[in-house]
């Protein structure tokens, strides 16, 4: 096993592979307008990366882009120039973030200008933001949208009809706006051999994902899973870069299960496990590592998360099906874990609250995001008397600086380690 | 002693029948409705728009839910929601857990948002006895994809329906509600001419009266009631206003307090056109009652309804499209954006409108509210000084 130094911050070898390969795809994006590579605008939830690639299209992710705004303290100038020019301050902060970055210029990490899309592929799965997001992009860009619309699972099981119309829409308005503005012509095959590879990287990304049940868990499912177990997932599924990318993630975990390690943490190996935790909702960006270390510092362990599904639910079973190339994008699509009713939310925390033998539930409340967030009192309550275990509540912001209060969410977290100890003693003495 | 028993009701009659179901948080009407007749059945929906026809043709009652507005003490239902959400779930889930929508039968949460959305899920889990259905919409307008899957839908809103009444809903009941729904659509259309041609005689503070009142009411019973406030209208003198003529855009789902169109009336506005009350005027013109039900309903809901946040918009060029035709057609000259806080909907929407607005040199103020909204001092002022400006600049 391999471990650097960097900036301060301990990394294993997948985690500078994968900044390898982030850089290189944001290289590819910002040199696009020299190499006459097309550019697709997409979201991470249901996104269509194996068709995309169909098309030698590169794949560019707003919310990717937010994020990483956040995390180099970019974002909070742009939220509010963005709030300056008109947007309420009610609304998600990554559109807010996205907007004014590109009044910004659309600086990529790399300190290029992003080149504007050639596509706006809007896959309308699990949030009703992303639909007004994609209408603010076009507004400003100009450029043709495709639009896929994934219907909401409402009933908690996807129906013929659900899949027909995301087939139908794939076939009649998606592919064709592709091959219209990349001149590539659509091969059903080269979809396949892509497929192919998502679903030898699936089974090893839940491979890695499902090692938190180990006691103590060699990862941390939340802010391990975000920072370096799923992000390659997203931009590069169907390549055989993130086939390569999993394997040697899970010789790594391998390795830390051999040595019972518990997981990385930016300040090296994370030393006792005290306690074990499923936290549902996205995290605050802007904050990342300070909310990182209020949880390893008192040796919290995520060990299942629900953000890490808003890309698949994989966990669960599915697999992109290369024998069934449009069903099996549509059926992703309407998998993701925010396309999935209240109940089915419910059932899957309940799940993995007793699968990964967790101390309780935690809740990160995000203010931008009503998608997850409405509803999650009443999840956290049925997830109580559900699994007689605590649950606690905490609110923050994705990629707004303003709606991270440190010192509150450290004292509820503190109070929350708290009666997980108590519940024990009173375990312990019944 | 005179004989009122075939006089005219007059406008101050209606409205003060349209103001006690307004104010009526145990929807007495509906109750009422429902006990009249063993094996009745009441069904529930919330913005912005459902095929009540469907409702309809089941025999059932449709009862529009539009939140407890500013006479409800939300207690539980606070308990529920985050501060950064609005507020019309909690008010609604206030409303079930009081008991106050015991009588409900069925719960239909349209694709509006995410907040609706989630609401349906937890209508599941909270009210399990009750038949709960999220009412998904296409956001594709082609006839072959959107409409198809959409015909799908109503089918399957058709079976829950009938499995919920134990009764088969069938072609001919179906034309026969929608025949009925189009005389509804057709009279509301007249009342908002009539309110734009004659803004004095007929001023939005009793029309929302009137339009919430079908919220509650039969159809048929709301038929005739907007018959009889047409021609009291008509009767009846009022004085005329200096007032600006100006459109409500962005409060389709959370309503306003009744005190906020007021203010903005006594303001110096005549509201011409307003997005208060969707579901009766989603679709915009009549719909076929020849051939396929189902069909003519999804027909109509791909290329005849009403352009709204909730809905994608295929090109930029649609985007405020409807609202500047509107701006026209009513002769209107400013736009006032009054959306609910928290409403993702209206307030993403809003930049796009506002630019297509500037575009065109059509004035317009926004501002948010919530439906317990009590201070409406700011309100007032600003709509007065927005109403001056068009007066004296424009």
């Amino acid at each position: 096993m391999s471990q650097k130094q960097t900036e301060n911050v301990v990394k294993e070898s997948s985690m500078l592979k994968q900044k390898a390969m982030i850089a290189e795809n944001f290289d590819n994006l910002t040199s696009a307008p020299e190499t006459g590579r097309k550019v697709a605008a997409t979201f991470v939830p249901g996104n269509l990366n194996e068709l995309i690639m169909c098309f030698d299209m590169l794949n560019n992710l707003p919310e990717i882009n937010a994020i990483n705004n956040g995390m180099r303290k970019k974002s909070g100038m742009m939220v509010m120039q963005a709030e300056k020019m008109g947007h309420s301050e009610d609304v998600c902060t990554y559109v807010k973030a996205d907007i004014g970055s590109m009044s910004k210029g659309s600086i990529a990490p790399n300190g290029k200008p992003m080149p504007p899309p050639n596509l706006l592929l809007l896959s309308y799965t699990g949030c009703f933001t992303f639909m007004k997001w994609f209408e603010l992009l076009r507004h400003e860009y100009g450029c043709e949208t495709a639009m896929l619309h994934v219907p909401y699972q409402g009933d908690g099981v996807i129906t013929d009809n659900m899949r027909d119309y995301v087939v139908k829409q794939l076939k009649e308005n998606v592919i064709p706006a592709m091959e219209r503005v990349s001149g590539v012509k659509f091969d059903i095959d080269r979809l396949r051999e892509n497929l192919r590879r998502s679903a030898k990287a699936e089974d090893d990304f839940v491979w890695v994902m499902e090692s938190a049940k180990n006691i103590p868990s060699p990862i941390d499912a939340y802010f391990g899973g975000v920072y370096y177990i799923g992000p390659i997932f997203t931009a590069f599924r169907g390549t055989e870069q993130a086939v390569n990318y999993y394997r040697t993630l899970r010789a790594e975990i391998e390795d830390r299960l051999a040595a019972g390690q518990g997981p990385i943490t930016p300040e090296g190996d994370m030393k006792e496990e005290k306690y074990r935790l499923v936290v549902e909702g996205p995290p605050n960006w802007t904050s990342f590592r300070e909310f990182w270390k209020m949880f390893y510092d008192e040796g919290a362990v995520v060990v299942a998360s629900t953000y890490t599904k808003v890309g698949g639910v994989y966990d669960l079973g599915f697999r992109h099906d290369p024998d069934r190339p449009l069903e099996t994008l549509a059926e992703y699509c309407l998998g993701c874990y925010t396309n999935r009713n209240l109940s089915q939310r419910a059932d899957l925390l309940e799940k993995y609250v007793n699968e990964y033998q967790a101390d309780g539930l935690l809740i990160n409340s995000i203010k931008s995001c009503n998608s997850f967030s409405a509803g999650q009192l009443l999840l956290m309550r049925e997830i109580e008397n559900r699994t007689g275990r605590p649950g606690a509540f905490i609110e923050t912001d994705l990629v707004d600086p303003r709606y991270f209060s440190a010192a509150n969410v450290k004292n509820r977290l503190e109070s929350y380690f708290q009666m997980i100890e108590q519940k024990r003693a009173t375990a312990a003495a019944a | 002693m005179n004989d009122n028993s075939t006089a005219q009701p007059s406008t101050a009659e209606i409205i003060e029948r349209c103001q006690a179901l307004y104010e009526d948080l145990e929807f007495t009407a509906a109750r009422e409705w429902k006990d009249a007749e063993a094996g009745r059945k009441v069904v529930g929906y919330m913005p912005v728009y459902v095929p009540c026809e469907i409702i309809h043709a089941a025999g059932m009652l449709p009862l529009g839910i539009l939140g407890g507005g500013d006479q409800l003490e939300v207690i539980h239902g606070d308990a529920y929601y985050q501060s950064y959400i609005c507020r019309i779930p909690r008010s609604t889930i206030e409303l079930g857990i009081a008991g106050r929508l015991d009588f409900v039968d069925g719960m239909l949460f349209p694709s509006i948002c995410d907040v609706i959305r989630n609401l349906s899920g937890m209508w599941q889990i909270m009210f399990p006895d009750t038949y709960t259905r999220y009412f998904d919409v296409p956001q594709n307008y082609q006839d072959d994809v959107g409409g198809e899957y959409y015909v799908h839908e109503l089918r399957e809103l058709r079976d829950g329906l009938a499995t919920l009444g134990g009764c088969e809903i069938s072609d001919d009941a179906l034309r026969e509600s929608i025949a009925v729904y189009n005389e509804n659509r057709g009279l509301v259309r007249q009342v908002y001419e009539f309110r734009s041609e004659h803004p004095e005689q007929a001023p939005t503070s009793e029309v929302y009266l009137l339009m919430r009142a079908g919220m509650v009411l039969p159809v048929e019973e709301h038929n005739q009631m907007l018959r009889d406030y047409l021609d009291a209208a008509r009767r009846e003198e009022r004085p005329l206003r200096d007032n600006c003529r100006i459109i409500i855009n962005g409060s389709f789902c959370e309503q306003p307090p009744l005190n906020l169109i007021k203010s903005i009336e006594m303001a110096g506005c005549h509201i011409v056109d307003d997005d208060y009350m969707l579901v009766n005027r989603w679709l915009l013109e009549d719909v076929s009652v020849d051939g396929d039900p189902l069909q003519n309903l999804a027909t109509a809901f791909l290329h005849q309804s009403a352009d709204t946040a909730a809905k994608y918009c295929a090109s930029d060029e649609e985007v405020g499209k409807q609202l500047l035709e509107s701006v026209k057609h009513f002769d209107a000259e400013g736009v006032i954006f009054a959306a609910a806080s928290f409403c993702d909907p209206a307030l993403l929407e809003r930049p796009m409108l506002v630019d297509k607005l500037t575009e065109q040199d059509v004035p317009y103020i926004a501002f948010k509210y919530a439906e317990n909204s009590g201070q409406m001092q700011p309100i007032r002022e600003q709509a007065g000084t927005f109403a001056d400006s068009i007066k004296l600049w424009s």
